[in-house]
């Protein structure tokens, strides 16, 4: 057994280096974590300076102990190969962990251990952290608006059903797959459109009528994102096409739709869609509120979609036309059978990415007076019985908003996976 | 010739500026074979895509199978459909099994249905030996098997005229006789045969005529044996003498 040289570390002492720099890391991180958990601070005997730095050093020399190349044990050898190659990478490493540590602990507490959610006034929010009583109480206008109470059931029921039918694609039957892309482009956007028509608005078959700006919330944000992405999808695509074109006026066409609405922002379109678009309608042509909404931020949307699908067209190699045309198939069936379903494989990060940003520009439907869920939260954080909470409403909405986006990213990844054909 | 299924009369064309074809003239008897050699840049892939229609030519008359190709999509789209073409680059549809890339036209184009596409499509493959891989993707394949795809999805539409545009210059040495065993196989059994090679021993094997193009023109125009016993043109000559 060679002599124990704390200063190169190597591997016939394996075991005494690794319990003693390990001991001296857990040591380290111990210090912090009781200190930013329970405020207990071990190295309060220690001058200020040392007793700051302490966790640091004592984490460097442990570090430095257990950073032995080709140990034998996997583990190690992958922790030191990615976290401590050196002193410098060994500092980063202990810096982020100690934020970690830090930063954890007064994010618990404002979500968990300081927050109240017992009660229903504002009275009842005592502690330090969030107020979750605000959105108990306020969660019903959150979800539906102001739609009314008695009538949410209406939603509800619209809601499920779009959302079991939305499954049917699971089903594992070689009968209904042939009709799968027929039914997911075609009947079930009507369908949808029906149940929202028929059960939501009302209005007919002995239901209530409810106008669309008593619709709000999270359910608008739903209504709104879905008819925007099935319509500026198909649009995008054939404007995409257009500008691709052989045909100059077809081109041309497309090519000034694009930049028009590409080159206007979001908001003013959403203005103009209100103020302006009816003063040039005749005067007994009535077009409600939130359908001028949806037209006017699909075609907006579809001037994106068709940009990224033409980046995937681009991308497609001449001899992909050049086959399919010697095979004889004209512009449609080429474009149907053997570029779009390339081209379209190629652009999905791209159509996610446009999609993604769709449903969250929802909210500056506010500027014509629908409410979604942003909008609601700014009206409820301005209601005199509820000053002061817009952190939990905006953390809420926050929260919501990943959810739904974070969702959307992952059927998009699935889809890349599914419609992968290369080796 | 009256039996000509190919007549090609004056052909001019430009890209731009530079002429890529010079006043060209070639009549194709049914059942013939003709292989087109050349210096790169000589025009001869872009003259085999003029008589598809991949490239407008500007002067001149391309009539095939006696339809005159113009700018008429109609006839374009029935010549397309009875010309099949092989490329350098295979240029399988890579989203689409070896057996979709194959029944794929037939069945859109030719309207066949869809069992009876199926089988001919079986059936092709068995011809370029690729019948177990029926059912993978491109990807999966080396260049050869997905040459011998290519060949094969280009006979499922049953064409009368073959054209291939350098169909082994893509490929690792080892696979280019797998490739032209299966052409000269379709050559055997009486094909219409337009190739764009610099396979010399493939022309000595099957074709009828040979052609040497250089600068947009036909410079020879000979029957294989004195093509290659005596070829009149010192441009020709200095060819053979490079390539063989």
């Amino acid at each position: 057994m060679s002599k124990i040289n704390f200063l190169k570390p190597d591997k016939e002492n394996l075991n005494t280096y690794l319990y003693s720099g390990s001991f001296l890391f857990f040591i380290a991180i111990f210090d912090v974590f009781i200190n930013s958990f329970f405020e207990i601070n071990i190295t309060a005997f220690l001058p200020k300076i040392v007793g700051f730095l302490l966790p640091l050093i004592l984490g460097i020399i442990g570090l430095h102990l257990i950073r032995i190349e080709f140990s034998g044990i996997k583990n190690l050898d992958l922790l030191n190969k990615n976290i401590n190659t050196s002193t410098f990478n060994a500092v980063l490493t202990l810096l982020i962990i100690f934020t970690l540590i830090k930063s954890i602990s007064p994010i618990i507490n404002w979500f968990i251990l300081d927050a109240n959610i017992a009660g229903d006034t504002k009275e009842a929010c005592t502690g330090s952290g969030a107020c979750w009583t605000y959105i108990k109480i306020w969660l019903n206008r959150f979800v539906y608006g102001m739609y009314p109470n008695e009538l949410q059931w209406r939603i509800n029921i619209s809601f499920i059903l779009l959302i079991t039918l939305a499954f049917v694609g699971i089903i594992p039957s070689e009968k209904i797959k042939k009709f799968l892309t027929l039914y997911y482009v075609i009947i079930y956007p009507i369908v949808a459109f029906i149940l929202i028509y028929y059960l939501i608005s009302g209005g007919s078959l002995g239901l209530e009528w409810v106008e669309t700006g008593a619709w709000g919330g999270l359910s608008l944000t739903f209504i709104v994102s879905f008819f925007c992405l099935i319509f500026c999808f198909p649009v995008g695509m054939f404007l995409a096409l257009g500008r691709r074109s052989v045909l100059p006026t077809v081109r041309y066409i497309s090519i000034g739709f694009i930049e028009f609405w590409r080159g206007v922002p979001l908001i003013t379109v959403l203005f103009m869609s209100s103020v302006m678009f009816p003063m040039f309608l005749p005067e007994d042509f009535f077009m409600d509120k939130l359908v001028r909404v949806i037209i006017a931020i699909s075609l907006f949307e579809a001037a994106y979609v068709a940009e990224v699908i033409r980046g995937g067209l681009q991308a497609l190699p001449r001899g992909q036309y050049d086959a399919a045309k010697s095979l004889g198939m004209g512009y449609w069936k080429m474009h149907i059978f053997v570029i779009l379903p390339q081209a379209l494989k190629l652009v999905i990060p791209g159509i996610a990415n446009t999609f993604l940003a769709l449903v969250k520009d929802t909210p500056l439907i506010f500027v014509v007076g629908l409410l979604e869920i942003v909008g609601m939260l700014n009206l409820a954080k301005t209601n005199p019985k509820w000053l002061g909470f817009a952190m939990e409403g905006y953390v809420f909405a926050a929260i919501i908003f990943w959810i739904i986006c974070y969702s959307m990213s992952r059927y998009s990844q699935n889809l890349e996976l599914k419609y992968k054909t290369e080796r | 010739m009256s039996d000509s299924i190919i007549k090609i009369n004056g052909v001019n064309k430009w890209f731009g500026d530079f002429q890529v074809l010079k006043d060209i003239n070639l009549e194709v008897s049914s059942k013939q074979k003709i292989v087109v050699c050349g210096p790169s840049g000589s025009g001869k892939s872009t003259l085999i895509r003029c008589i598809n229609r991949l490239e407008e030519h500007q002067k001149g008359t391309i009539i095939v199978d006696g339809t005159e190709l113009s700018e008429n999509t109609k006839n374009i789209e029935k010549i397309r459909a009875e010309v099949g073409m092989v490329f350098q680059q295979f240029n399988l549809f890579p989203h689409l099994s070896i057996l979709d890339n194959c029944t794929l036209a037939p069945i859109w184009v030719k309207k066949m249905p869809k069992k009876q596409a199926e089988e001919l499509a079986m059936q092709q493959l068995k011809q370029v030996q690729i019948v177990d891989q029926a059912k993978k993707f491109p990807g999966q394949l080396s260049g050869g098997q997905q040459q011998r795809s290519a060949i094969a999805r280009a006979l499922c539409m049953q064409p009368k005229i073959m054209l291939f545009d350098e169909p082994t210059s893509a490929l690792d040495p080892e696979m280019i006789k797998e490739v032209l065993d299966a052409m000269v196989n379709l050559a055997k059994g009486g094909m219409t045969m337009i190739v764009v090679t610099h396979e010399m021993g493939f022309a000595k094997e099957v074709a009828d005529e040979v052609i040497f193009m250089d600068e947009g023109m036909i410079v020879e125009k000979q029957p294989t044996k004195s093509f290659f016993a005596n070829p009149k043109s010192d441009r020709t000559k200095l060819f053979l003498s490079q390539i063989l």
